[in-house]
């Protein structure tokens, strides 16, 4: 647990305003420099500020090097004596959630799934692989051996619902966003963006340099959660063929993890089904 | 029961007090982009404040009621008919069985909430009855209305009918009418505010910024001095919200609505504070705002006093109903 002796000395917690009805805290100030450390340590922040149940604290949201705390001023105020000094409040509550919190369940050093995820990189799917092994200056199969063999984290969810910005992409994929974003990009869509890959769950627009396609539904808001992945999780793509891709997409689109062979391996470290 | 939607106008959608819970998986807040407008219409007509309405952009909605009901609008200055007669903001109404219900465009404003008794009858996805435009769910069939539609309504309340079919009595005019003819937004300032030099910051608060025409839902754009940072350093995402002003490397601040996403990388400059984002849900193209600061115990002092106003009407009403 050396984490907490190294890193927590280097950068203190800071807890921002943002705006009258939310708060940012920041649980370290860079990302890249360690990645997994750092989801570890905002996850646990997440945790433990959910289990400490604040009065009026109406919702959280990890990301990269943060937790956001939405709170309602309104509810937090019947609970104290001096509603002027209501973010302070707020604040020093956190701060001791985070301080006393206790993990339970985490014995493993990380708190969260490993989820893997089919993708097919057929040409069809795959409209700017060329660019991409052109700009790495390698083949694009060895494009596609180096994306489909990393191993990868989710460093936060958003852009569009259940979209996940994964780190952990080999330093040779790097490859800035287009120039022009397209217009429309087909729901499952792989893309690799600057540093990070992630998958577009819905029909949307976007920059990013897209490379493959997963036949697996990212998000529904029908099931809850609606989302397949959440931030802190581990994924792994796997080759597929196209005939797997048709298969997969007809079987089952929300993947359930109790079906074995076709949906999403999932490995729970933590305690059962409720990694965060 | 239901009401036929002859025309759908511009761009109407249902809407309650937007989906909480779901940040995490990126999911935006959606919802009336004023929610205490919604709230007080809501209560004009007999409704549980959090009931569904419908948001009406730049008018040109014609709405068929079934049954009767009492039906409310609060938002922004719009001509709106209820049969012959014409129905001002922040006042009841009683439609009768067969008649129609009409919106012309708007004299202040852009947006109002159109509140009928019983509420709006769709499904509840993911906790709340708005509708996410982006990502297409929610609400009715998760887009805008069109043209034919109908819409399921609620069981309604059993209220009195109004002896003289608009009531006497009426919300706050600056509940039921926030839209500013000389806009002004309150706001605290954002994390990221130093990273702006002096004269920016200066401008910020004392230049007016025109609203761009490619404003919506998720944000208004604003067109004005150019506010320039002391620094370049690529900031790392994190979250945003309803109220936050962000500044891309335009220069040019986005000022956020309901539908913005859940996270963002540019720098956040201030946020406009909860008791004036029913002014900024009224701002339309081509109009001008500016910016004044106020603190942040200011912001909840306001957000206070006017939560106790509300619940001193929501007695009122409730006696009015009663």
């Amino acid at each position: 647990m050396f984490r907490f002796a190294q890193h927590d000395k280097i950068t203190p917690m800071e807890i921002v305003p943002l705006g009258d009805s939310a708060l940012i805290v920041r649980v370290r100030d860079q990302f890249e420099d360690a990645p997994e450390e750092t989801l570890d340590e905002v996850l646990r922040t997440f945790q433990r500020i959910r289990n400490a149940a604040i009065p009026g604290v109406i919702e959280l949201a990890p990301a990269y090097t943060s937790v956001s705390v939405f709170f309602d001023p309104i509810t937090v105020t019947k609970a104290i004596e001096a509603p002027d000094k209501l973010f302070d409040w707020v604040v020093k509550r956190i701060r001791a959630a985070v301080a006393g919190g206790v993990d339970p369940g985490w014995t493993a050093r990380s708190p969260s799934r490993t989820i893997e995820i089919p993708v097919c990189y057929d040409s069809e799917f795959a409209p700017d692989l060329d660019h991409v092994a052109e700009h790495a200056k390698i083949s694009p199969i060895d494009v596609v051996d180096l994306h489909r063999t990393g191993e990868y984290r989710a460093a936060c969810i958003g852009f569009v619902p259940g979209f996940p910005f994964l780190s952990g992409l080999a330093r040779k994929l790097a490859t800035p966003r287009r120039d022009v974003p397209r217009k429309e990009i087909p729901p499952g869509s792989v893309g690799i963006g600057g540093a990070q890959t992630g998958i577009y769950p819905l029909r949307s627009p976007g920059g990013w340099n897209l490379i493959g396609r997963t036949p697996l539904k990212l998000f529904d808001p029908t099931t809850d959660p609606p989302a397949l992945l959440r931030a802190g999780d581990h994924v792994r793509f796997r080759a597929i063929t196209r005939e797997e891709f048709e298969a997969l997409k007809q079987s089952k689109g929300h993947p359930d993890p109790a079906a074995a062979g076709t949906g999403p391996h999932t490995q729970s470290s933590g305690s059962a089904g409720e990694p965060v | 029961m239901k009401a036929i939607v002859e025309r759908a106008g511009f761009l109407t959608s249902v809407q309650d007090l937007g989906r909480t819970g779901f940040r995490q998986f990126g999911v935006s807040a959606s919802g009336a982009l004023d929610p205490f407008a919604l709230r007080v219409a809501n209560l004009l007509v007999g409704n549980n404040a959090a009931a569904a309405a419908l948001e009406i952009t730049l008018g040109g909605l014609r709405l068929h009621f079934e049954d009767e009901r009492i039906v409310a609008c609060c938002g922004g200055e719009f001509d709106v008919r209820v049969g012959p007669k014409s129905l001002p903001t922040g006042h009841a109404a009683w439609v009768h069985a067969g008649e129609e219900v009409k919106f012309g465009r708007p004299q202040i404003g852009c947006r109002c909430w159109l509140a009928i008794a019983g509420g709006i009858d769709v499904a509840v996805v993911l906790r709340s009855c708005s509708t996410d435009l982006r990502a297409q769910f929610g609400g009715f069939e998760g887009r805008t209305l069109r043209d034919g539609d109908v819409l399921p309504l609620g069981t309604r309340p059993g209220s009195s009918p109004l002896a003289t079919g608009i009531s006497t009595w009426t919300a706050p005019h600056d509940w039921a009418s926030p839209a500013k003819r000389v806009p002004v937004l309150r706001f605290i300032p954002g994390v990221d505010w130093n990273r702006f030099n002096a004269r920016s910051l200066r401008r910020l608060t004392s230049e007016a910024f025109a609203v761009s025409p490619d404003s919506d839902r998720m944000g208004v754009r604003l067109d004005g001095p150019k506010l320039e940072r002391v620094d370049n350093v690529d900031l790392i995402s994190e979250a945003v919200a309803p109220g936050t002003i962000q500044v891309p490397p335009s220069g040019k601040p986005i000022l956020l609505l309901g539908d913005c996403q859940t996270i963002g990388g540019y720098p956040k400059i201030g946020h406009v504070i909860t008791v004036d984002l029913g002014v900024a849900a009224q701002l339309r193209a081509g109009e001008h705002a500016r910016f004044s600061e106020v603190s942040l115990a200011d912001a909840h002092r306001l957000l206070l006093e006017r939560e106790r106003e509300f619940q001193r009407f929501r007695v009122g009403i409730d006696l009015q109903n009663s």
